[in-house]
């Protein structure tokens, strides 16, 4: 069914058929409105070369640039804010290119509708602190007037509690009622681990309010047995984590989200019998807010189908500037999918990901790595990709993920130093009660053309030291493999910087003209003078209590502080390079002078040894 | 003996202040084959940077691309060190370890022998605060400071640098001492004789 048939048939002549020249003001009228209904393609028609821009399209791959959408994407979030704030509803045959079809996608909703519940008696159970089964319980929120029923059980329904009531109510209703306070945050939170978890089934979830998630299962049910094997899994794997859930899959996110929470159990929805599906639905199956609701139903307008049946134009005129939960007609256009609205899943899916599905939990994914490897590289290579950042996600039976992630400086699709790179770092992985999936992903991949290696046989440098520099990183962390970089200063200790060496080729620092020590301490250490001369460095002094007697010195070279870099007040330094009797030399120097203002007696330091 | 197979080295520093070792170390890897366009592999454990500094690469003879591992076990220092032997691309493999650790045995050692010989990797192991105990590094050597040259310009001041070398086992020559410099390209070693003579004259002057 496509948008066109749902459009009424306007009551009034159209201009076009308005050949009388005195226009009337109804036609005045007409004129008006339509300009108001072209209005949203002229902003659409100015909209696209920014819209189509910034829209990520999402499974382009990773470090090539992005391919722009031939139409304007309708379908996007923005382009829907653009609507709510713009004057009127869209219409398909007002267009000017064709709309991409939204209603192609395989869209699954997730109701919870006692996630709250659920999540607390769970805590509760392993606190050892669960009511039993016929005892009222609700949770509660601080309202204006008092606590307001937040959550309610089974058995506080059956006593007629509902939720939005106030606890004192509910308690004269009920006298042995048990109150507890919810945690909001704790859900959102537990919510949006759920959500990560759900990407066992699909590549892209979101949450969808606070009892909700939404999954873009196009393309991913076939590898559950089909869509309705699919939702039966679903459900059976939510419910031994002890959450009810009800479940529908629409071509659509609104109409996903309407048959979840109004339809029936599981139901499954085709693009083609949309509208008689969703017709007998309420109005409240649009997403709206409750005075819209009952602004509708004090209309005589009850059901989706009603609403359908209105004519566009005065339903327009009605609630043109209303924004989207307050728009019945965006919203009916969102569900029928007129109005695109994709799954805004917080990050990108990934392109290169492989997964290994196990018949029981196991607490090492260590023997699947293998495996995993290879299918990752065999993809890579087959698209001429080499990975950057992999990461291995476990998916535990207890609703909980679990990653680690390695990084690789140049990229590569080897498998066995992919695998490599995770030996020391499995043992990390909190595999909980076990898990029974596994996935390994290609977080950040990089065009990595096939290269002939040298006819010799002799292997390529710079994959050789980046290979060791990976596994090194792996192994010790990136900031603890580090290469020297030069930076611009000529106080000793900042002349040189060192940078990770994950971040890629660094140019040596150039030796000096003038002799600097091959080791440099960090901090300098003070030494104690025993027998000071007025001129050059100390005759005797102690370093690390050994006496230590100057024989030889060249010096003193002076070096200031940086003023654009220091604190007022850094005494200059003298530098002396010395050697003592043993043959040992050092780079001493006296910070400050005598009577230079910034502090007492000079003190004399260690900074180098030279070779 | 230098310069020719790649081989793992001890070096043993009397004073562990002393940055002979690190001279020499250098001056020994400036003679290996390629060893000048490729990167340096240097592995410090926690007390070895602590107590003697990190490398300044300022005050080395020739520009240097040095990559640089901080670990803080000497156990880690083995690890990252027998990864490094993995790698051809590699001019060599520097490793300081502080005292006698446990995993510093012969066995640990007989793996870094074997692994930079198979791969061509010059290996160095300086080991401070340390006893020569059972090693299966193939060249052991004790070096120190000795008083360097005079320089031609100021009477007062200490010129190019020399250590005495004392090569105390070896495993394909007969061990020996030596006062050892380097001369701008390599390391020049001399007899031990004129050695203890310029102590002599050290002494006197």
């Amino acid at each position: 069914m496509s948008g066109e048939d749902k459009l009424p048939v306007l009551a009034f002549p159209s201009c076009k058929d308005a050949t009388n020249p005195p226009p009337t003001k109804l036609e005045q009228a007409i004129a008006a409105m339509r300009a108001a209904l072209e209005n949203r393609p002229a902003i659409d028609r100015s909209a696209p070369a920014t819209v189509a821009q910034d829209i990520p399209d999402s499974f382009s791959p990773v470090g090539v640039p992005r391919s722009k959408p031939e139409g304007p994407r309708s379908g996007s979030g923005r382009g829907a804010i653009v609507l709510a704030q713009g004057a009127v509803a869209p219409t398909k045959h007002s267009l000017p290119i064709p709309a991409r079809d939204n209603t192609m996608r395989r869209i699954t909703a997730i109701h919870l509708p006692r996630f709250a519940m659920e999540r607390w008696l769970r805590w509760a159970a392993q606190n050892t602190l669960a009511p039993p089964d016929d005892l009222p319980v609700v949770l509660a929120v601080e309202g204006t007037h008092g606590p307001v029923v937040h959550a309610t059980n089974r058995a506080a329904e059956l006593q007629g509690i509902h939720i939005g009531a106030r606890v004192v109510d509910m308690r004269a209703l009920c006298p042995d009622l048990r109150v507890e306070f919810a945690d909001i945050s704790g859900d959102r939170v537990a919510l949006e681990k759920l959500m990560i978890w759900a990407r066992r089934w699909c590549p892209w979830t979101a949450t969808d309010g606070a009892t909700g998630l939404v999954l873009d299962t196009s393309g991913s049910d076939h590898l559950l047995g089909g869509e309705a094997a699919m939702l039966r899994e679903i459900e059976t794997r939510l419910s031994t984590l002890g959450l009810s859930a009800r479940l529908a899959t629409a071509p659509t996110h609104g109409a996903a989200w309407a048959m979840a929470r109004f339809g029936g159990v599981r139901r499954i929805c085709r693009a083609q019998d949309l509208a008689a599906q969703l017709s007998p639905l309420p109005v409240r199956a649009l997403r709206l807010d409750g005075d819209t609701v009952v602004l509708l139903q004090r209309l005589g307008l009850k059901t989706v189908g009603d609403l359908a049946a209105v004519p566009r134009v005065s339903l327009a005129r009605r609630f043109a500037r209303a924004p989207l939960a307050k728009n019945p007609l965006l919203r009916l256009d969102q569900m029928m999918g007129h109005l695109g609205e994709p799954v805004s899943s917080p990050d990108d899916p990934p392109r290169f990901a492989t997964q290994s599905a196990l018949a029981e939990p196991v607490q090492d994914p260590e023997p699947h790595l293998p495996a995993l490897c290879d299918t990752l590289c065999a993809d890579l290579f087959a698209a001429g990709f080499g990975a950057r950042r992999v990461t291995l996600t476990v998916f535990r039976t207890d609703g909980e993920v679990s990653q680690i992630s390695v990084a690789i400086s140049q990229p590569s699709r080897d498998p066995d130093h992919i695998r490599r790179l995770f030996d020391g770092k499995l043992e990390r992985i909190d595999p909980g009660f076990g898990f029974d999936l596994i996935t390994l992903v290609a977080a950040v991949a990089e065009n990595l053309p096939t290269v002939q290696t040298r006819l010799e046989g002799g292997a390529d440098d710079g994959a050789e030291l980046g290979r060791m520099i990976d596994r090194l990183s792996a192994k010790f962390g990136a900031g603890a493999v580090r290469r020297p970089t030069l930076r611009d200063s000529h106080i000793p200790e900042r002349r040189e910087g060192w940078q990770p060496a994950m971040a890629g080729e660094i140019v040596p620092p150039a030796p000096l003209r003038t002799l600097r020590p091959i080791r440099l301490l960090d901090p300098p250490e003070e030494v104690r003078v025993l027998y000071g001369v007025p001129e050059g460095p100390p005759a005797q002094f102690v370093w690390r209590r050994v006496t230590h007697r100057v024989t030889r010195f060249a010096g003193p070279e002076r070096i200031a502080p940086e003023w654009w870099a220091d604190r007022p007040g850094t005494r200059l330094r003298d530098y002396y390079r010395i050697e003592d009797h043993t043959g040992c030399r050092f780079w001493l120097y006296r910070e400050g002078l005598h009577g230079d203002g910034r502090g007492g007696d000079p003190r004399w330091m260690i900074h180098g040894v030279f070779a | 003996m230098l310069g020719g197979d790649a081989t793992l080295s001890e070096v043993f520093c009397p004073i562990a202040t002393d940055g002979a070792a690190i001279g020499f170390v250098l001056a020994v890897l400036d003679m290996h084959k390629h060893a000048r366009e490729k990167p340096l592999l240097w592995v410090q454990d926690r007390l070895s940077r602590r107590e003697t500094g990190r490398p300044y690469l300022a005050g080395m003879t020739r520009p240097m691309q040095v990559i640089a591992v901080d670990v803080s076990r000497p156990i880690d220092v083995l690890w990252a060190m027998e990864e490094g032997l993995r790698c051809p691309a590699l001019a060599g493999v520097i490793g300081e370890v502080w005292g006698d650790p446990p995993a510093l045995d012969f066995t640990a050692t007989k793996r870094l022998a074997l692994r930079a010989e198979t791969h061509g990797v010059p290996a160095f192991l300086i080991r401070r605060a340390a006893h020569p105990n059972l090693s299966a590094a193939r060249l052991r050597w004790n070096i120190s400071s000795l008083p360097s040259r005079a320089d031609p310009h100021d009477q007062r001041a200490a010129g190019a640098p020399m250590w005495r070398a004392d090569l105390f086992r070896a495993r394909w020559q007969t061990p020996g001492d030596w006062v050892a410099h380097h001369d701008g390209e390599k390391l020049v070693l001399d007899h031990g004789v004129e050695a203890s003579a310029h102590d002599q004259h050290r002494a006197r002057a």
